[in-house]
């Protein structure tokens, strides 16, 4: 606003000559970031906004047994996405099993990403082998378990040819597998916002740390480990978010009683054809976990996710 | 309080050699500045005393004891990074007392002794704000008061100074010296600026391409250079290659562009043995430009002026004698020589010493 207004005063000011360039130079100044942006807020807008809003007016619609669903404003698949304990159960399953995802992605992935960080001079290398499995379709690298965990796969036979067990195990289709599929996939997301933070950490700090009479360990402890909390955070998010939006996972490595509630979407959508029941259920599910991303940016700031990213 | 010593040291990362059979005694409680140019060694040393690196070969002894197994946190000792390297999630309070903790000193005592070291570093009223609400100049004290607060054995600052601003740099020397003075603590004190390493030292070690060159007094580093190297890297000097015709007890006698034949005092040729070839080493302050031909007992010889720098209380002149170009700083009362002026230079003896060639 005060730049604006000292542009104003300087035109006033000027010869009116000069007045018509300077305005003109000043308005397309103005405009140029609007041009640049505009393709991709138009694709915002019409392929995720416009779509939004049409599921928001779904979820108050009603689906009739015969014939196109009833339009208007009725509560009830909102009311029943709320109140129906199955619906309830699913939602918890849900979020238990994002939690867990996460929690062992954390484990498993900040040793690996302090290791990336303290390696002398193929750190590059390592990124790059960290992003290797994106190359490879998600739903090709969830269903490689189904080789390895199958009662035909690689680990049974193995068994059974070492003369362990006779006949095979069930390993797959139950939620250990859905967790272990998520935490496969999820892992990189980790490491990298895990590394990310690591590597912003002056290495010197450890080093004052111990020689101020602290032990490795306590050196890590008490100053390597609060300061890269924020990438912990974030990746935490990002493997929880994702985690508990997804379906494939359940579905391929899941059991009938495994699913998830994206899972609870999809059967609505696709199989029950109730689009209002689907629509209401789909905007739950982004209500709770927006919810969460509000939470993280009102406490860490959403600085932290975009550095993981870039 | 303790003395180091480093016993042929040797410090090899994969096929590169960064620190070749150094040896050197730093004695108890004195200032000891290791100085060179970048990648000489310096830090790979200052490391290899803390316990950060281990050495490939030689021993080091902090205490009269033997420390190459000693693991860093049990050495005790005071370590001053170039970029503070606080805690930012710490208060100045909880840096400063982050040794403490690990020396089982009571909480009481904890509070009291990061006053006192606050106070000594004249920064009683920051205890508690953050490191990054500090001044540069401020965040390099309480690094110090956080290596010195657990009483160290050794005291090791790696180019403390070289973050802060020219004026600060300056202040915070003289304060650092004073501190250390006052405390006594051994100090080892790594430079790549000579200033700073004259002004502060008892002892300086001179490295080069990770061989010390020279360890000496200050005085005796800059007036007696025993080598080129050192010669040319404190202060500004001019080198002649000549002869050493002969070597008494009153002084070397040498052979040299310009001057012809001159009498080096014995004090100021320790490192020349005999007849060869030998340099003449003159300090670009000591090289006085005359209008006149000197009386007896100095050197003299013609000279044209070339470049005429003129920086108020000095002038730095560069001259030309023959086929050599020789480089003097002069304090001056009035008005410099102008370029192409006729002088004659002149120098005293005493001014000058001598290198084996
Ligand atoms: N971890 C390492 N791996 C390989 N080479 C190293 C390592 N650390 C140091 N060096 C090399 O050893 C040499 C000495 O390094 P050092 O850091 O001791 O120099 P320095 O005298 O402190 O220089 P500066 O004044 O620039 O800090 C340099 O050539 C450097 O490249
Ligand atoms: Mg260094």
């Amino acid at each position: 606003m005060i730049f604006d207004f000292a542009i104003c005063a300087h035109v006033q000011s000027a010869p009116s000559a000069t007045q018509d360039v300077a305005m003109s130079v000043e308005a397309r100044e103005r405009r140029q970031p609007w041009v640049l942006l505009a393709p991709a807020l138009g694709a915002v807008t019409l392929l995720l906004l416009v779509p939004l809003l049409f599921i928001v007016v779904y979820s108050f619609w009603l689906r009739s047994a015969v014939g196109p669903d009833t339009a208007g404003f009725h509560l009830d698949n909102w009311q029943r996405a709320l109140t129906d304990p199955f619906y309830r159960y699913i939602l918890l399953n849900t979020l238990k099993i994002a939690a867990i995802t996460t929690f062992f992605c954390a484990l498993l992935g900040y040793p690996a990403a302090y290791f990336i960080t303290r390696s002398s001079g193929n750190k590059l290398i390592l990124l790059l082998l960290l992003m290797l499995p994106f190359w490879i379709s998600y739903i090709i690298r969830t269903m490689s378990w189904i080789n390895i965990l199958g009662s035909s796969g690689a680990l049974n036979t193995a068994l059974m040819s070492m003369g362990v067990i006779s006949s095979p195990i069930q390993m797959l289709y139950n939620e250990a597998t859905v967790i272990l599929g998520l935490v496969h996939f999820l892992l990189p997301f980790m490491v990298l916002n895990i590394y990310v933070s690591l590597d912003g950490i002056d290495t010197n700090l450890e080093d004052a740390a111990t020689s101020l009479g602290a032990t490795r360990w306590q050196a890590f402890t008490q100053v390597t480990l609060p300061l890269s909390l924020p990438g912990l955070a974030a990746g935490g998010l990002l493997c929880f978010v994702l985690g508990a939006g997804t379906y494939i996972t359940p579905l391929i490595l899941g059991g009938p009683r495994d699913a998830m509630f994206a899972n609870l979407v999809f059967e609505a959508i696709i199989t029950q054809l109730n689009w209002p029941m689907g629509s209401a259920l789909s905007l739950l599910l982004l209500i709770v976990l927006g919810a969460l991303v509000a939470l993280y940016n009102r406490y860490l700031g959403m600085s932290q996710l975009t550095k993981g990213l870039g | 309080m303790g003395a180091v010593t480093l016993n042929n040291i040797v410090k090899r990362f994969g096929t590169f050699t960064a620190v070749e059979q150094t040896s050197m005694q730093i004695p108890e409680g004195s200032f000891t500045t290791l100085l060179g140019p970048s990648g000489c060694g310096k830090t790979t040393t200052l490391r290899m005393i803390a316990g950060l690196l281990d050495p490939s070969e030689g021993e080091i002894i902090i205490n009269g004891k033997r420390v190459n197994d000693v693991p860093i946190h049990k050495r005790n000792l005071g370590l001053v990074f170039q970029n503070y390297a606080l805690f930012p999630h710490k208060t100045v309070a909880d840096n400063v007392g982050f040794g403490l903790r690990y020396r089982n000193v009571p909480r009481a005592d904890i509070a009291r002794r990061v006053q006192d070291a606050l106070e000594l570093v004249q920064l009683p009223q920051v205890a508690n704000r953050y490191p990054k609400a500090l001044s540069g100049g401020q965040q390099q004290r309480i690094a110090l008061a956080r290596a010195i607060v657990i009483e160290p054995d050794v005291l090791l600052l790696d180019e403390p100074l070289s973050a802060l601003d020219a004026n600060l740099r300056e202040d915070m020397r003289v304060e650092l010296k004073n501190i250390q003075s006052r405390i006594g603590v051994t100090t080892v004190f790594v430079t790549h600026d000579q200033s700073e390493a004259l002004a502060m030292s008892d002892q300086i070690v001179v490295m080069s391409d990770g061989k010390v060159e020279q360890v000496g007094a200050p005085e005796e580093v800059y007036n007696t250079p025993a080598s080129e190297f050192v010669a040319r890297f404190l202060g500004a000097s001019n080198i002649l290659g000549g002869r050493c015709l002969s070597r008494g007890p009153d002084g070397a006698v040498l052979e040299v562009p310009v001057f012809g034949k001159v009498i080096v005092p014995s004090a100021k040729a320790p490192h020349l043995a005999g007849e060869g070839a030998a340099k003449l080493v003159i300090r670009a302050e000591k090289l006085l430009l005359r209008d006149a031909p000197p009386e007896s007992g100095a050197f003299s010889a013609p000279a044209t002026v070339e470049t005429v720098d003129y920086q108020g209380q000095s002038v730095r002149y560069f001259v030309r004698a023959g086929d050599t170009q020789l480089q003097a700083i002069n304090m001056i009362d009035e008005r410099p020589f102008a370029v192409g002026a006729q002088v004659h230079l002149t120098l005293r003896p005493q001014d000058c010493a001598a290198l084996p060639g």
